[in-house]
Protein backbone atom coordinates (compact mmCIF):
# COMPACT_ATOMS: atom_id res chain seq x y z
CA UNK A 1 0.00 0.00 0.00
CA UNK A 2 1.34 3.41 -0.85
CA UNK A 3 2.28 5.92 1.80
CA UNK A 4 -0.42 8.26 0.58
CA UNK A 5 -3.08 5.63 1.00
CA UNK A 6 -1.78 4.67 4.43
CA UNK A 7 -1.98 8.30 5.46
CA UNK A 8 -5.48 8.68 4.08
CA UNK A 9 -6.63 5.60 5.93
CA UNK A 10 -5.30 7.04 9.17
CA UNK A 11 -6.91 10.47 8.84
CA UNK A 12 -10.06 9.54 10.82
CA UNK A 13 -7.94 8.34 13.72
CA UNK A 14 -5.79 11.46 13.63
CA UNK A 15 -8.91 13.62 13.54
CA UNK A 16 -10.42 11.87 16.55
CA UNK A 17 -7.29 12.40 18.60
CA UNK A 18 -6.85 15.99 17.45
CA UNK A 19 -10.48 16.83 18.22
CA UNK A 20 -10.09 15.58 21.77
CA UNK A 21 -6.73 17.31 22.11
CA UNK A 22 -7.67 20.80 20.93
CA UNK A 23 -11.46 20.72 21.17
CA UNK A 24 -12.43 22.98 18.31
CA UNK A 25 -13.22 21.18 15.05
CA UNK A 26 -11.54 23.58 12.64
CA UNK A 27 -8.47 23.95 14.84
CA UNK A 28 -8.26 20.16 15.14
CA UNK A 29 -8.39 19.74 11.36
CA UNK A 30 -5.72 22.43 11.02
CA UNK A 31 -3.57 20.37 13.33
CA UNK A 32 -4.20 17.23 11.28
CA UNK A 33 -3.37 19.06 8.08
CA UNK A 34 -0.11 20.43 9.49
CA UNK A 35 0.69 16.95 10.76
CA UNK A 36 0.15 15.37 7.34
CA UNK A 37 2.26 18.01 5.66
CA UNK A 38 5.03 17.65 8.18
CA UNK A 39 4.81 13.87 7.90
CA UNK A 40 5.57 14.13 4.18
CA UNK A 41 8.54 16.37 4.76
CA UNK A 42 9.86 14.07 7.50
CA UNK A 43 8.99 10.79 5.84
CA UNK A 44 12.66 9.85 5.57
CA UNK A 45 12.68 9.67 9.38
CA UNK A 46 9.93 7.09 9.44
CA UNK A 47 11.21 3.53 9.67
CA UNK A 48 9.08 1.46 7.37
CA UNK A 49 7.66 -1.60 9.02
CA UNK A 50 7.09 0.24 12.30
CA UNK A 51 3.70 1.52 13.33
CA UNK A 52 2.92 4.46 11.06
CA UNK A 53 0.09 5.59 13.29
CA UNK A 54 2.30 5.83 16.37
CA UNK A 55 4.83 7.77 14.34
CA UNK A 56 2.14 10.18 13.18
CA UNK A 57 1.15 10.80 16.79
CA UNK A 58 4.79 11.74 17.40
CA UNK A 59 4.66 14.16 14.48
CA UNK A 60 1.38 15.59 15.72
CA UNK A 61 2.77 15.96 19.22
CA UNK A 62 5.70 17.98 17.88
CA UNK A 63 3.48 20.14 15.71
CA UNK A 64 1.08 20.76 18.57
CA UNK A 65 3.74 21.58 21.14
CA UNK A 66 5.33 24.05 18.73
CA UNK A 67 1.99 25.72 18.14
CA UNK A 68 1.17 25.98 21.84
CA UNK A 69 4.61 27.41 22.53
CA UNK A 70 4.23 29.90 19.73
CA UNK A 71 0.79 30.97 20.92
CA UNK A 72 1.63 31.17 24.61
CA UNK A 73 5.38 31.53 24.91
CA UNK A 74 5.41 32.20 28.64
CA UNK A 75 3.36 29.21 29.58
CA UNK A 76 5.02 26.07 30.77
CA UNK A 77 4.01 22.87 29.07
CA UNK A 78 5.12 20.90 32.04
CA UNK A 79 2.96 18.77 34.22
CA UNK A 80 2.67 21.54 36.72
CA UNK A 81 1.19 24.08 34.38
CA UNK A 82 -0.77 25.93 37.01
CA UNK A 83 -3.73 27.20 35.02
CA UNK A 84 -6.41 25.65 37.17
CA UNK A 85 -4.75 26.06 40.52
CA UNK A 86 -4.39 29.77 39.87
CA UNK A 87 -8.00 30.15 38.98
CA UNK A 88 -9.04 28.27 42.07
CA UNK A 89 -6.96 30.38 44.40
CA UNK A 90 -8.28 33.47 42.72
CA UNK A 91 -11.62 32.32 43.98
CA UNK A 92 -13.23 31.87 40.61
CA UNK A 93 -16.00 29.38 40.42
CA UNK A 94 -14.73 26.91 37.96
CA UNK A 95 -17.50 25.46 35.93
CA UNK A 96 -16.82 22.06 34.58
CA UNK A 97 -19.65 21.48 32.22
CA UNK A 98 -18.69 18.09 31.03
CA UNK A 99 -15.89 15.74 30.26
CA UNK A 100 -14.75 17.86 27.35
CA UNK A 101 -14.21 20.83 29.55
CA UNK A 102 -12.42 18.68 32.07
CA UNK A 103 -10.08 17.38 29.39
CA UNK A 104 -9.40 20.87 28.15
CA UNK A 105 -8.51 21.94 31.67
CA UNK A 106 -5.72 19.39 31.94
CA UNK A 107 -2.13 20.40 31.24
CA UNK A 108 -1.26 19.52 27.64
CA UNK A 109 1.31 16.93 28.69
CA UNK A 110 -1.21 15.05 30.81
CA UNK A 111 -3.97 15.41 28.27
CA UNK A 112 -1.82 13.85 25.54
CA UNK A 113 -1.00 10.81 27.67
CA UNK A 114 -4.59 10.30 28.76
CA UNK A 115 -5.93 10.55 25.22
CA UNK A 116 -3.32 8.32 23.63
CA UNK A 117 -3.95 5.62 26.23
CA UNK A 118 -7.66 5.89 26.93
CA UNK A 119 -9.00 7.09 23.58
CA UNK A 120 -6.46 5.88 21.03
CA UNK A 121 -5.69 2.66 22.90
CA UNK A 122 -1.93 2.92 22.51
CA UNK A 123 0.00 0.70 24.91
CA UNK A 124 1.93 2.46 27.67
CA UNK A 125 5.10 1.59 25.82
CA UNK A 126 3.83 3.00 22.51
CA UNK A 127 2.67 6.13 24.29
CA UNK A 128 6.12 6.56 25.83
CA UNK A 129 7.76 6.23 22.43
CA UNK A 130 5.25 8.48 20.67
CA UNK A 131 5.84 11.28 23.16
CA UNK A 132 9.54 10.61 23.71
CA UNK A 133 9.21 10.17 27.47
CA UNK A 134 10.03 7.31 29.86
CA UNK A 135 7.26 4.85 30.60
CA UNK A 136 7.36 5.85 34.28
CA UNK A 137 6.44 9.37 33.20
CA UNK A 138 3.56 7.97 31.16
CA UNK A 139 2.19 6.22 34.23
CA UNK A 140 2.57 9.22 36.51
CA UNK A 141 1.00 11.62 34.01
CA UNK A 142 -1.83 9.19 33.40
CA UNK A 143 -2.44 8.92 37.11
CA UNK A 144 -2.37 12.67 37.65
CA UNK A 145 -4.55 13.37 34.63
CA UNK A 146 -7.23 10.99 35.81
CA UNK A 147 -7.17 12.15 39.37
CA UNK A 148 -7.39 15.78 38.30
CA UNK A 149 -10.30 14.95 36.05
CA UNK A 150 -12.01 13.11 38.87
CA UNK A 151 -11.67 16.08 41.17
CA UNK A 152 -12.86 18.44 38.46
CA UNK A 153 -15.86 16.30 37.85
CA UNK A 154 -16.54 15.80 41.52
CA UNK A 155 -15.62 12.17 41.52
CA UNK A 156 -18.53 11.14 39.40
CA UNK A 157 -17.01 11.16 36.00
CA UNK A 158 -20.40 12.17 34.73
CA UNK A 159 -21.49 14.64 32.11
CA UNK A 160 -23.55 16.80 34.40
CA UNK A 161 -23.10 20.45 35.09
CA UNK A 162 -21.04 20.83 38.19
CA UNK A 163 -19.47 23.69 40.01
CA UNK A 164 -16.13 23.18 41.65
CA UNK A 165 -14.92 25.89 43.96
CA UNK B 1 -1.26 -3.67 55.05
CA UNK B 2 0.84 -6.11 53.12
CA UNK B 3 -1.61 -6.66 50.24
CA UNK B 4 -1.98 -2.92 49.78
CA UNK B 5 1.73 -2.42 49.34
CA UNK B 6 1.58 -5.08 46.64
CA UNK B 7 -0.91 -3.02 44.65
CA UNK B 8 0.79 -0.20 42.79
CA UNK B 9 -0.79 2.93 41.37
CA UNK B 10 0.37 1.79 37.93
CA UNK B 11 -1.58 -1.41 38.37
CA UNK B 12 -4.66 0.50 39.31
CA UNK B 13 -4.30 2.51 36.10
CA UNK B 14 -3.76 -0.68 34.13
CA UNK B 15 -6.93 -2.11 35.68
CA UNK B 16 -8.85 0.96 34.53
CA UNK B 17 -7.47 0.37 31.03
CA UNK B 18 -8.32 -3.33 31.12
CA UNK B 19 -4.66 -4.20 30.66
CA UNK B 20 -3.94 -6.39 33.66
CA UNK B 21 -3.40 -10.08 33.18
CA UNK B 22 -6.02 -12.32 34.68
CA UNK B 23 -4.10 -13.16 37.86
CA UNK B 24 -3.43 -9.56 38.82
CA UNK B 25 -6.92 -8.47 37.86
CA UNK B 26 -8.45 -10.99 40.26
CA UNK B 27 -6.01 -9.97 43.00
CA UNK B 28 -6.77 -6.30 42.47
CA UNK B 29 -10.50 -6.79 42.49
CA UNK B 30 -10.23 -8.77 45.72
CA UNK B 31 -8.29 -5.86 47.16
CA UNK B 32 -10.95 -3.44 45.91
CA UNK B 33 -13.54 -5.30 47.96
CA UNK B 34 -11.70 -4.22 51.09
CA UNK B 35 -10.94 -0.72 49.78
CA UNK B 36 -14.14 0.81 48.46
CA UNK B 37 -12.72 4.32 47.96
CA UNK B 38 -9.96 2.98 45.76
CA UNK B 39 -12.47 0.83 43.93
CA UNK B 40 -14.62 3.87 43.29
CA UNK B 41 -11.65 5.86 42.08
CA UNK B 42 -10.58 3.14 39.66
CA UNK B 43 -14.14 2.75 38.40
CA UNK B 44 -14.33 6.50 37.77
CA UNK B 45 -11.11 6.30 35.74
CA UNK B 46 -12.51 3.48 33.68
CA UNK B 47 -15.70 5.48 33.19
CA UNK B 48 -13.73 8.41 31.76
CA UNK B 49 -12.31 6.18 29.05
CA UNK B 50 -15.77 5.00 28.06
CA UNK B 51 -17.06 8.55 27.97
CA UNK B 52 -14.11 9.66 25.89
CA UNK B 53 -14.91 7.05 23.29
CA UNK B 54 -18.62 7.81 23.35
CA UNK B 55 -17.85 11.47 22.82
CA UNK B 56 -15.09 11.20 20.20
CA UNK B 57 -15.62 7.95 18.32
CA UNK B 58 -18.26 9.59 16.11
CA UNK B 59 -15.42 11.69 14.64
CA UNK B 60 -14.27 8.48 12.92
CA UNK B 61 -17.49 8.38 10.93
CA UNK B 62 -17.36 11.99 9.75
CA UNK B 63 -16.50 12.49 6.09
CA UNK B 64 -12.86 13.47 5.74
CA UNK B 65 -12.53 17.06 4.52
CA UNK B 66 -11.10 17.41 1.05
CA UNK B 67 -8.22 19.55 2.25
CA UNK B 68 -7.03 16.71 4.49
CA UNK B 69 -7.29 14.14 1.72
CA UNK B 70 -5.22 16.42 -0.46
CA UNK B 71 -2.68 17.00 2.31
CA UNK B 72 -2.29 13.24 2.68
CA UNK B 73 -1.68 12.88 -1.06
CA UNK B 74 0.38 15.94 -1.70
CA UNK B 75 3.75 14.42 -0.92
CA UNK B 76 2.95 11.41 -3.08
CA UNK B 77 2.19 13.70 -5.98
CA UNK B 78 5.38 15.64 -5.47
CA UNK B 79 7.33 12.44 -5.52
CA UNK B 80 5.47 11.04 -8.48
CA UNK B 81 5.76 14.08 -10.65
CA UNK B 82 9.18 15.02 -9.45
CA UNK B 83 9.11 18.45 -11.01
CA UNK B 84 7.60 21.70 -9.91
CA UNK B 85 5.84 22.08 -13.23
CA UNK B 86 3.96 18.89 -12.58
CA UNK B 87 2.90 20.19 -9.21
CA UNK B 88 1.59 23.37 -10.76
CA UNK B 89 -0.35 21.34 -13.30
CA UNK B 90 -1.80 19.22 -10.54
CA UNK B 91 -2.69 22.32 -8.58
CA UNK B 92 -4.64 23.56 -11.56
CA UNK B 93 -6.35 20.20 -11.96
CA UNK B 94 -7.22 20.07 -8.28
CA UNK B 95 -8.43 23.64 -8.40
CA UNK B 96 -10.60 22.77 -11.34
CA UNK B 97 -12.08 19.79 -9.58
CA UNK B 98 -12.69 21.85 -6.48
CA UNK B 99 -14.32 24.50 -8.62
CA UNK B 100 -16.60 21.99 -10.21
CA UNK B 101 -17.49 20.58 -6.85
CA UNK B 102 -18.38 24.01 -5.66
CA UNK B 103 -20.39 24.49 -8.78
CA UNK B 104 -22.12 21.15 -8.27
CA UNK B 105 -22.87 22.00 -4.68
CA UNK B 106 -24.33 25.32 -5.66
CA UNK B 107 -26.36 23.89 -8.50
CA UNK B 108 -30.04 23.68 -7.67
CA UNK B 109 -31.26 20.25 -6.67
CA UNK B 110 -33.81 20.30 -9.45
CA UNK B 111 -31.07 20.24 -12.05
CA UNK B 112 -31.16 16.50 -12.56
CA UNK B 113 -30.11 17.03 -16.15
CA UNK B 114 -27.10 19.04 -15.11
CA UNK B 115 -26.10 16.37 -12.65
CA UNK B 116 -25.29 13.71 -15.18
CA UNK B 117 -22.69 15.66 -17.14
CA UNK B 118 -20.85 16.33 -13.89
CA UNK B 119 -19.92 12.69 -13.58
CA UNK B 120 -18.83 12.67 -17.22
CA UNK B 121 -16.69 15.75 -16.77
CA UNK B 122 -15.10 14.51 -13.60
CA UNK B 123 -14.46 11.11 -15.11
CA UNK B 124 -12.91 12.72 -18.19
CA UNK B 125 -10.69 14.90 -16.03
CA UNK B 126 -9.58 11.90 -13.97
CA UNK B 127 -8.93 9.99 -17.16
CA UNK B 128 -6.91 12.82 -18.66
CA UNK B 129 -4.93 13.19 -15.44
CA UNK B 130 -3.95 9.59 -14.86
CA UNK B 131 -4.08 7.68 -18.12
CA UNK B 132 -0.90 9.34 -19.51
CA UNK B 133 1.04 8.36 -16.39
CA UNK B 134 3.88 6.05 -17.29
CA UNK B 135 5.27 5.08 -13.93
CA UNK B 136 2.34 5.61 -11.59
CA UNK B 137 -0.90 5.19 -13.50
CA UNK B 138 -2.58 3.51 -10.51
CA UNK B 139 -2.27 3.44 -6.77
CA UNK B 140 -2.78 -0.30 -6.39
CA UNK B 141 -1.80 -2.62 -9.22
CA UNK B 142 -3.76 -5.49 -10.73
CA UNK B 143 -1.36 -7.90 -9.02
CA UNK B 144 -3.22 -6.98 -5.84
CA UNK B 145 -6.66 -6.99 -7.41
CA UNK B 146 -8.38 -8.61 -4.44
CA UNK B 147 -6.99 -6.03 -2.08
CA UNK B 148 -7.79 -3.24 -4.52
CA UNK B 149 -11.43 -4.23 -4.83
CA UNK B 150 -11.84 -4.78 -1.09
CA UNK B 151 -10.27 -1.43 -0.33
CA UNK B 152 -12.33 0.53 -2.84
CA UNK B 153 -15.50 -1.25 -1.70
CA UNK B 154 -14.75 -0.27 1.86
CA UNK B 155 -14.10 3.34 0.96
CA UNK B 156 -17.12 3.69 -1.29
CA UNK B 157 -19.35 1.92 1.19
CA UNK B 158 -20.65 -0.74 -1.19
CA UNK B 159 -19.49 -3.72 -3.18
CA UNK B 160 -17.39 -2.39 -6.05
CA UNK B 161 -16.22 -4.77 -8.77
CA UNK B 162 -13.57 -4.52 -11.42
CA UNK B 163 -15.03 -5.97 -14.61
CA UNK B 164 -12.90 -8.44 -16.55
CA UNK B 165 -12.25 -7.10 -20.03
CA UNK B 166 -9.59 -9.58 -21.11
CA UNK B 167 -11.89 -10.96 -23.80
CA UNK B 168 -11.96 -7.44 -25.28
CA UNK B 169 -8.17 -7.31 -25.19
CA UNK B 170 -8.11 -4.95 -22.20
CA UNK B 171 -6.15 -5.99 -19.12
CA UNK B 172 -6.67 -4.45 -15.71
CA UNK B 173 -3.77 -2.18 -14.77
CA UNK B 174 -5.12 -1.39 -11.31
CA UNK B 175 -7.03 1.37 -9.64
CA UNK B 176 -7.04 4.30 -7.33
CA UNK B 177 -9.20 6.27 -4.97
CA UNK B 178 -9.90 9.89 -5.85
CA UNK B 179 -10.93 12.58 -3.39
CA UNK B 180 -14.36 13.84 -4.20
CA UNK B 181 -17.27 15.46 -2.52
CA UNK B 182 -19.41 14.11 -0.88
CA UNK B 183 -17.42 10.87 -0.84
CA UNK B 184 -14.42 9.33 -2.52
CA UNK B 185 -14.70 7.77 -5.96
CA UNK B 186 -12.87 4.85 -7.52
CA UNK B 187 -11.06 4.65 -10.83
CA UNK B 188 -10.09 1.40 -12.53
CA UNK B 189 -7.66 1.50 -15.41
CA UNK B 190 -7.38 -0.98 -18.29
CA UNK B 191 -4.86 -1.20 -21.07
CA UNK B 192 -4.62 -3.16 -24.30
CA UNK B 193 -1.57 -4.61 -26.03
CA UNK B 194 -1.02 -1.36 -27.92
CA UNK B 195 -0.95 0.62 -24.69
CA UNK B 196 -4.35 2.24 -25.23
CA UNK B 197 -6.10 2.89 -21.96
CA UNK B 198 -9.66 3.16 -20.75
CA UNK B 199 -10.73 4.10 -17.24
CA UNK B 200 -13.86 3.17 -15.37
CA UNK B 201 -14.95 5.79 -12.87
CA UNK B 202 -17.25 4.59 -10.10
CA UNK B 203 -19.02 6.78 -7.61
CA UNK B 204 -21.67 6.19 -4.99
CA UNK B 205 -25.09 7.52 -5.90
CA UNK B 206 -27.88 8.59 -3.60
CA UNK B 207 -30.30 6.12 -2.19
CA UNK B 208 -33.02 6.67 -4.74
CA UNK B 209 -32.06 3.60 -6.77
CA UNK B 210 -32.27 5.31 -10.09
CA UNK B 211 -31.24 3.71 -13.31
CA UNK B 212 -30.40 5.48 -16.50
CA UNK B 213 -29.60 4.44 -20.02
CA UNK B 214 -26.14 4.93 -21.46
CA UNK B 215 -25.35 8.51 -22.17
CA UNK B 216 -22.50 9.88 -24.14
CA UNK B 217 -20.36 12.94 -23.62
CA UNK B 218 -17.18 14.30 -25.04
CA UNK B 219 -14.79 16.45 -23.06
CA UNK B 220 -11.92 17.62 -25.19
CA UNK B 221 -10.30 14.48 -26.55
CA UNK B 222 -11.92 12.21 -24.00
CA UNK B 223 -15.05 10.26 -24.90
CA UNK B 224 -17.23 9.10 -22.05
CA UNK B 225 -20.16 6.74 -21.73
CA UNK B 226 -21.87 7.07 -18.40
CA UNK B 227 -24.82 5.55 -16.63
CA UNK B 228 -26.32 5.12 -13.19
CA UNK B 229 -27.24 1.73 -11.90
CA UNK B 230 -28.83 1.65 -8.45
CA UNK B 231 -26.11 2.32 -5.92
CA UNK B 232 -23.37 3.46 -8.26
CA UNK B 233 -22.77 5.86 -11.09
CA UNK B 234 -20.31 4.69 -13.74
CA UNK B 235 -18.37 6.45 -16.45
CA UNK B 236 -16.15 4.72 -18.96
CA UNK B 237 -13.61 7.03 -20.56
CA UNK B 238 -11.16 6.76 -23.39
CA UNK B 239 -8.92 9.22 -25.12
CA UNK B 240 -8.23 7.23 -28.26
CA UNK B 241 -11.15 4.93 -28.85
CA UNK B 242 -13.93 5.63 -31.32
CA UNK B 243 -17.41 6.07 -30.00
CA UNK B 244 -18.74 2.74 -31.28
CA UNK B 245 -15.81 0.83 -29.90
CA UNK B 246 -16.21 2.48 -26.51
CA UNK B 247 -19.94 1.80 -26.49
CA UNK B 248 -19.29 -1.87 -27.12
CA UNK B 249 -16.93 -1.92 -24.18
CA UNK B 250 -19.45 -0.06 -22.00
CA UNK B 251 -22.01 -2.75 -22.81
CA UNK B 252 -19.61 -5.45 -21.72
CA UNK B 253 -18.93 -3.59 -18.48
CA UNK B 254 -22.63 -3.07 -17.86
CA UNK B 255 -23.47 -6.74 -18.43
CA UNK B 256 -20.69 -7.88 -16.14
CA UNK B 257 -21.80 -5.61 -13.36
CA UNK B 258 -25.42 -6.78 -13.79
CA UNK B 259 -25.19 -10.51 -14.40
Amino acid sequence: MSNAQSLIDLIPRLRRYARALVGDRAAADDLVQDTLERAWSKLHLYQSGTDLRAWLFTVMHNVHVNRVRAARPTESLDDEMPELAQRATQGDALVVRDLERGIAALPVAQREVLLLVALEDLSYDETARALGIPIGTVMSRLSRAREKLRILMNGKGGGKLQVVK
Amino acid sequence: MSEMSAISEAELQAWADGRLDEGRRVALEAWFAAHPEEAERAAAYRGFSEQLRIRFDPVLEEPVPLRLQLAARRGARLRTLGVAAGWVALGIAVGTVAGWQLHALQAPASAAKAEAPVIARRAALAHATYSPEVRHPVEVGADQEQHLVAWLSKRLGGEVRAPKLDAEGMALVGGRLLPQDPGPVAQFMYQNAQGRRVTLYVRTEGLDHRETAFRYAREGNVRVFYWIDRKFGYALSSGDMEREELLKLANVVYRQLNP
